[in-house]
């Protein structure tokens, strides 16, 4: 079987090509903006995680994503606060049907503001957890299953774009590309655990730390989570991150 | 006991394992192993879409990596892909076949030993959501009954993995799904920090987790949950 470059691969390099010397933290707006266009909803919106829950809305579409952000926040509850907190997309494909006992303050504000479905996706790797991906549409109706692989495929290139900008402000040094860093190797998830206790560091950036030894060593990262595994490789705290 | 004796037993087992502290990982860990005793094979996996076109694997009957690496290695080809993409059994596959059907995918087999392979579908209505695999070292032919046998713990793999929510919608199998694909990695980051807070093999601290889970009764996912987060320390787990 011909190998296809996966979809998340293929959106995070659509989103340099027009200006590849953009900022990582000019991505996310772009993402949504791609993201309206390539699922059928209206609008799009990321969330950023804080400690206490879900944080501020760092990128949106248009005004119904404030709107409905203004409410959860305001309300402490909604679609976006569910998916963030049980780590479960939340599929809404008719508010006015089944919303209204789960959310009663937020379904008739959204109904108010003209949203009719809602589809939230947390961005969320194992125990990390950084954001959520809310989609939203003026018409109700499920996402059928390529709809559906194509707004996973960018709440994954989200997920991607939150680890580097959040790795960014942990202080985290090397560049890991922005590629995919979602692997369906259980190794590599293994190894950031370990990587996680040696170096002193949380899930996320121990990723990226992995992430970014194997951009570098140009090696494929199942090999480098292998040698950690192995204990042939470790990353210690403070130091180049190499034995 | 008589294999009828030793089915019935499993199903209770499994059932018993739906109604209290319910863990979606942790019942299809139990689900793989019961199909290596009850079919006399040497290995069972469990494979789920993930939804964007690729298999992966979410239980497999031992932990080891190399084990797990032969059910990673078929998001591209093999028994379970052709099962998963036609919605059929694909049973009895001698080393032959094998070779010819999976060129990629028959030298990790044969390393392994694995002369025979078989991939029985997971249903839903008219959609196929996974596949369960197993694998013989001995060149042995499943009969009908061990695959009518393999067929209904695939079946129950099913049920397991919807739980009451069976009945309802497809948005909520795709919730289902994710969840479950997603607990599957945070038990592997938590697999990572344990073995090296204790100087263990990754396999080895699924054990240790499995162990305390049951004896705690609390799920699988919230012990892992609690390794992640240091609220639960390698002593009180009983690790080294």
């Amino acid at each position: 079987m011909a190998r296809r470059i996966p979809r998340t691969a293929q959106i995070l390099a659509d989103l340099r090509s027009p200006a590849p010397d953009a900022v990582v933290s000019d991505l996310p707006g772009s993402l949504v903006t791609m993201c309206a266009a390539s699922v059928p909803v209206t609008g799009a919106g990321i969330i950023v995680m804080s400690d206490a829950g879900p944080g501020a809305m760092l990128a949106s579409t248009d005004g119904a994503a404030q709107i409905m952000e203004e409410l959860q926040f305001t309300l402490g509850e909604g679609p976006c606060v569910d998916a963030s907190t049980s780590g479960r997309p939340v599929l809404q494909p008719d508010l006015a049907r089944t919303a209204a006992q789960r959310w009663p303050g937020f379904t008739a504000g959204a109904l108010a503001a003209g949203v009719r479905a809602i589809f939230a996706f947390p961005l969320q790797v194992g125990g990390i957890r950084v954001g959520v991906l809310d989609l939203y549409r003026d018409v109700t109706g499920v996402l059928n299953d390529l709809e559906l692989a194509e707004a996973l495929a960018f709440a994954d290139a989200a997920t991607s774009i939150l680890l580097q900008l959040q790795s960014e402000t942990d202080g985290v040094t090397g560049d890991p590309g922005l590629v995919a860093m979602i692997e369906d190797r259980a190794e590599v998830h293994q190894a950031t655990g370990m990587v996680s206790v040696q170096a002193g560091l949380a899930l996320a950036p121990s990723l990226v730390l992995l992430r970014a030894h194997s951009y570098a060593a140009e090696r494929p990262i199942l090999d480098v989570a292998r040698e950690v595994i192995g204990r042939t490789l470790r990353f210690d705290p403070e130091d180049d991150h190499h034995e | 006991m008589t294999r009828e004796q030793r089915l019935a037993r499993v199903f209770v087992e499994l059932a018993d394992t739906l109604v209290a502290q319910f863990d979606v990982i942790d019942f299809l860990h139990t689900l793989t192993e019961r199909c290596v005793e009850l079919l006399a094979v040497d290995a069972a996996g469990l494979m789920l879409t993930d939804q964007r076109g690729q298999l992966r694997v979410i239980a497999s009957s031992a932990e080891s990596a190399r084990l797990v690496e032969i059910f990673e290695l078929q998001h591209s080809e093999g028994p379970c892909m052709d099962c998963f993409h036609s919605g059929q059994q694909v049973v009895n596959v001698g080393e032959d076949e094998i070779r010819a059907r999976w060129p990629g995918f028959a030298a990790e087999a044969a390393d392994l030993g694995f002369r025979s392979a078989h991939a029985l579908p997971m249903r839903l209505r008219d959609e196929v959501i996974g596949a369960v695999n197993l694998f013989t070292r001995a060149s042995r032919r499943l009969d009908d009954d061990d695959i009518a046998v393999g067929q209904a713990m695939a079946d129950v793999a099913t049920i397991g993995l919807l739980q009451e929510r069976v009945g309802r919608q497809k948005d909520v199998l795709a919730e289902q799904l994710q969840m479950a694909l997603n607990s599957r990695v945070l038990i592997e980051q938590a697999k990572g920090v344990l073995a090296e807070r204790s100087r263990i093999t990754p396999a080895e601290a699924f054990v240790v987790m499995r162990s305390y889970a049951r004896r705690q009764k609390r799920t699988l996912t919230s012990v892992a949950a609690a390794v992640v987060d240091h609220t639960l320390q390698a002593a009180e787990l009983g690790a080294r």
